[in-house]
């Protein structure tokens, strides 16, 4: 419960004397000096644009997608899905409270569980792909082994891990089933140990909704990225749980954030219709993704394999795909019928799915 | 100063040098194009067309839309102007004359823009009752253009079971409509009909259409209008109880700066000062040389052999991935990084046995326990975390490690309340080692030249029995 008062090792901040007049507005005057000063330095920087070292690359040629599978079965809107590490199977939720597992290959539904509230917004599979995880207008992420026995009643097994004080709005396991990672809106993201349900880490520091997270893709790395409704992208150190980078350049919400498959920068969609690219060694926005035709929200971005692509799934209906280094887009697709809410690609790079709240999803 | 794309966000406005702002609301940005569409300069042309013995007043062709969007959004493809187009009249801003259906079409099909009193972005949401009114009435008007479609009249039919106690109260609020909007102009009423026909069709949308009111119940708390005061098209007295969304709780607004606030930030400021940070012009080498890298592992970029299963139908390629023997990609890759190689359980594998001919696996196998450790849970972190203390780093270890002074004091030290960090600056100080070291070293070594080789071979001799087969048959 994040409200007790049991975050471990925060270290403790570098007390200053405090002045006796210190007035906010003295503090205010300082931050903002900063700031500029921030911004001139980074701007120093900023020699060139992505765009145009990228002119010397060859351009994409044209691309032939097409939806492979569509997998209906769920009653309402699909909010909510994520990829198990074996390529081919996928967890769905939805706002109807119905949490399906499918193998998207043969499209054959293998489980499913009914949570005891609606809008189910996050899922995730674990990487052992012997669980899920999922939660939304319960405040809870609760995970449930997946059972052989197709007969077995999944929800009896079910374990109630991570307690927030408002929606949970993502999670995810991090490369273990172990532990799990999760946003919410009450403004925090927090880090849970499965089997005990014990809060091992908080981050405090969005000033509203967090909306999406997603963990950098190294295998020493400990960090994490959160975007929320303050129109911030935050960088976590998930040992210490400081913010260690921040950016802030959206209009608006953000609703999904994605690491580039070095981890060495993030995309970003929000609903000001943009994606955005955000570097973490400049420590600037590189790019953005944007079209006047394009004038509805994104709700979920995710990279091709080799990042070269950027897909983006938008509450008009359709998707976008965007050449990563040039900023333009290479095709837009056409096929489902109401917003398309998430995105994700295959592990292996094979495919992406999208979810839509025209009930389906597609590969 | 932001960075643009290519694609810059530009002009919707009489005044091409103006650009115009992100708009963070879709339908403000619909707003904008609604109003530019309408101006008599640059919109489309707005007029009434004779038809048999009537007139249609106001109308536009759905071609005369598409042409202004494309020419005006920058939109190539018809297609896709028609796809905005549709988007735009669901919301409401414009409808065909002769349909509940609100798409657009790229034809000679008659749409009218809706007036700014319906505007969606007036956060209509009326009530049943409203309907009813709307409903009966039409049933008083004796014109064939205001008949009620089936699913309109199975919604009165409901809606007199609902009321059925203040039907009489609905009745006559009907009636003084028809009498209020009887004192209106022919013209004037045909037009004013339309709209509020369409309101209707997006407020209580065509069974199997979008019902575009929708919302996404994130962002619900956070409205304008959070408790959702419901204001009657026709003037009724609003409603005396307030439904509450169902995810209301106090709204949270955005956390005001205290002192505390702003001292963490200037703290925060402070350490990005402090921070190298790379040039724009390098990173973007970067970001590019290994996308390039990467592109011909890139199943959307460059073709599969075996194919993509969900194009094939074929799952061969997922069968050879998981086997036990890897194909040249793969071995091709662990020469990328360590971390590449590490990533893959046969290319751990092949680096260990490598190490271990060179006395030196421990420190591969005290990663990996450190990997582990983290993975655990809580409960069983401090006990690992001793049990790796004596496999690796005490004195007299089986497998002991070399650490650097300070890691090595510094790891003690953790190990007095050992967690699942308590090894952090040994792993890094270890994967340094290797990849520095070892890992190059690895890269030129026989095992990992030999299993090229040999997966070089195996492919050549593959594509040469292919050739034989093609030639001799």
């Amino acid at each position: 419960n994040l409200m007790t008062d049991e975050s471990p090792r925060v270290p403790e901040m570098a007390t200053q004397e405090v002045q006796p007049n210190e007035t906010l507005t003295h503090l205010k005057t300082e931050s903002d000096t900063l700031k500029t000063k921030l911004e001139e330095e980074r701007a120093k920087l900023h020699d060139v644009e992505l765009h145009q070292v990228a002119e010397k690359v060859d351009g994409l040629g044209q691309f032939i997608m097409k939806t492979r599978r569509t997998l209906k079965g769920h009653g309402n809107k699909v909010l909510c899905m994520d990829w198990c590490k074996d390529k081919r199977r996928i967890v769905s939720s939805s706002q109807d409270g119905k949490v399906i597992v499918w193998d998207a290959f043969t499209t054959n539904k293998e489980h499913a569980v009914t949570m005891p509230c609606t809008w189910v917004m996050a899922c995730a599979y674990a990487p052992s792909g012997c669980a899920v995880a999922c939660g939304g207008l319960d405040n809870k992420c609760s995970v449930y082994p997946l059972s052989l026995d197709k007969n077995e009643n999944l929800a009896a097994k079910k374990k109630s891990v991570a307690m927030h004080t408002n929606y949970l709005s993502a999670c995810s396991f991090t490369n273990s089933d172990m532990q799990i990672l999760t946003s919410s809106g009450d403004g925090t993201c927090a880090l849970w140990d499965v089997e005990s349900g014990q809060l091992l880490q908080s981050f405090h520091g969005h000033a509203a909704d967090v909306l999406c997270l997603d963990l950098a893709p190294s295998e020493t790395g400990n960090t994490f990225v959160s975007g929320g409704c303050d129109k911030k992208a935050n960088v976590w150190d998930m040992r210490s749980g400081q913010c260690i980078q921040s950016f802030e350049t959206h209009e608006s919400d953000i609703n999904s954030v994605r690491y580039y498959p070095s981890g060495d920068a993030f995309a970003s969609g929000s609903d000001d219709a943009t994606c955005r690219l955000y570097d973490l060694r400049a420590d600037r926005e590189v790019a953005i993704y944007s079209k006047e035709s394009i004038i509805f929200g994104v709700s979920s971005v995710d990279f091709s394999l080799s990042g070269r692509l950027l897909f983006g799934g938008y509450n008009d209906y359709t998707i976008n795909v965007w050449d990563v280094l040039k900023g333009t887009r290479v095709s837009i697709l056409f096929g489902h019928e109401n917003r398309v809410s998430t995105l994700r690609v295959s592990p292996d790079g094979t495919a992406f799915c999208t979810g839509s709240w025209d009930h389906t999803l597609r590969v | 100063q932001q960075a643009y794309g290519c694609d810059k966000r530009p002009v919707v406005r009489a005044d091409p040098a103006e650009a115009r702002p992100l708009t963070s609301n879709p339908l403000h940005a619909i707003e904008d194009i609604v109003t530019l569409i309408q101006d008599e300069t640059d919109g489309v042309p707005i007029r009434t067309v004779k038809s048999f013995m009537t007139k249609i007043p106001s109308v536009v062709t759905g071609t005369d839309i598409v042409q202004w969007l494309m020419k005006n959004l920058s939109i190539d493809d018809p297609a896709e102007a028609m796809h905005v187009g549709s988007l735009i009249a669901a919301q409401g801003y414009f409808f065909p004359i002769s349909d509940h259906v609100l798409s657009l079409k790229d034809d000679g099909t008659f749409y009218r823009f809706q007036a700014p009193y319906f505007w969606p972005s007036n956060r209509w949401e009326p009530e049943n009752t409203d309907y009813a009114i709307y409903l009966c009435k039409r049933t008083m008007q004796n014109k064939t253009r205001l008949e009620l479609a089936d699913y309109e009249a199975e919604n009165l039919a409901r809606l007199q079971r609902a009321f059925a106690r203040k039907w009489e109260f609905i009745y006559m609020q009907a009636e003084a409509q028809v009498k209020i909007d009887r004192k209106k102009d022919k013209t004037e009423r045909k037009i004013l009909d339309s709209q509020e026909r369409a309101f209707w069709d997006v407020h209580r949308p065509v069974p199997g259409c979008v019902n575009t009111t929708e919302m996404d119940i994130r962002k619900c708390r956070r409205m304008k209008n959070p408790h959702r005061v419901k204001k009657s098209v026709y003037g009724l007295a609003e409603e005396a109880t307030q439904s509450q969304s169902p995810v209301h709780t106090p709204l949270q607004l955005c956390r005001k700066g205290t002192k505390e606030d702003v001292k963490k930030e200037i703290l925060f400021l402070n350490t990005q000062l402090d921070r190298h940070c790379m040039k724009m012009s390098k990173v973007s080498e970067s970001l590019i040389s290994y996308t390039e890298q990467y592109m011909d592992y890139d199943p959307f970029v460059t073709g599969q052999e075996p194919p993509n299963p969900w194009t094939s139908d074929d799952p061969s390629l997922w069968d050879l991935e998981t086997s036990k023997e890897p194909g040249l990609q793969r071995v091709k890759k662990w020469g990328f990084s360590l971390e590449e190689a590490l990533k893959d359980s046969a290319g751990q594998e092949l680096f260990l046995k490598f190490l271990e001919s060179e006395f030196s696996s421990e420190n591969l196998r005290f990663w990996l326990a450190v990997q582990g450790l983290k993975r655990m849970p809580q409960q069983e972190v401090a006990q690992r975390a001793q049990d790796i203390w004596a496999e690796f780093l005490a004195e007299g270890a089986p497998s002991s490690i070399n650490l650097d002074s300070h890691s090595y004091e510094r790891t003690n030290q953790n190990l007095k309340d050992p967690g699942r960090y308590s090894y952090e600056d040994a792993q890094d100080h270890i994967y340094k080692l290797m990849k520095s070291d070892s890992y190059a070293r690895f890269l030129r070594s026989n095992v990992y030249q030999d299993l090229l080789r040999k997966k070089v071979n195996g492919k050549s001799l593959a594509s040469k029995r292919l050739t034989g087969l093609m030639q001799s048959s």
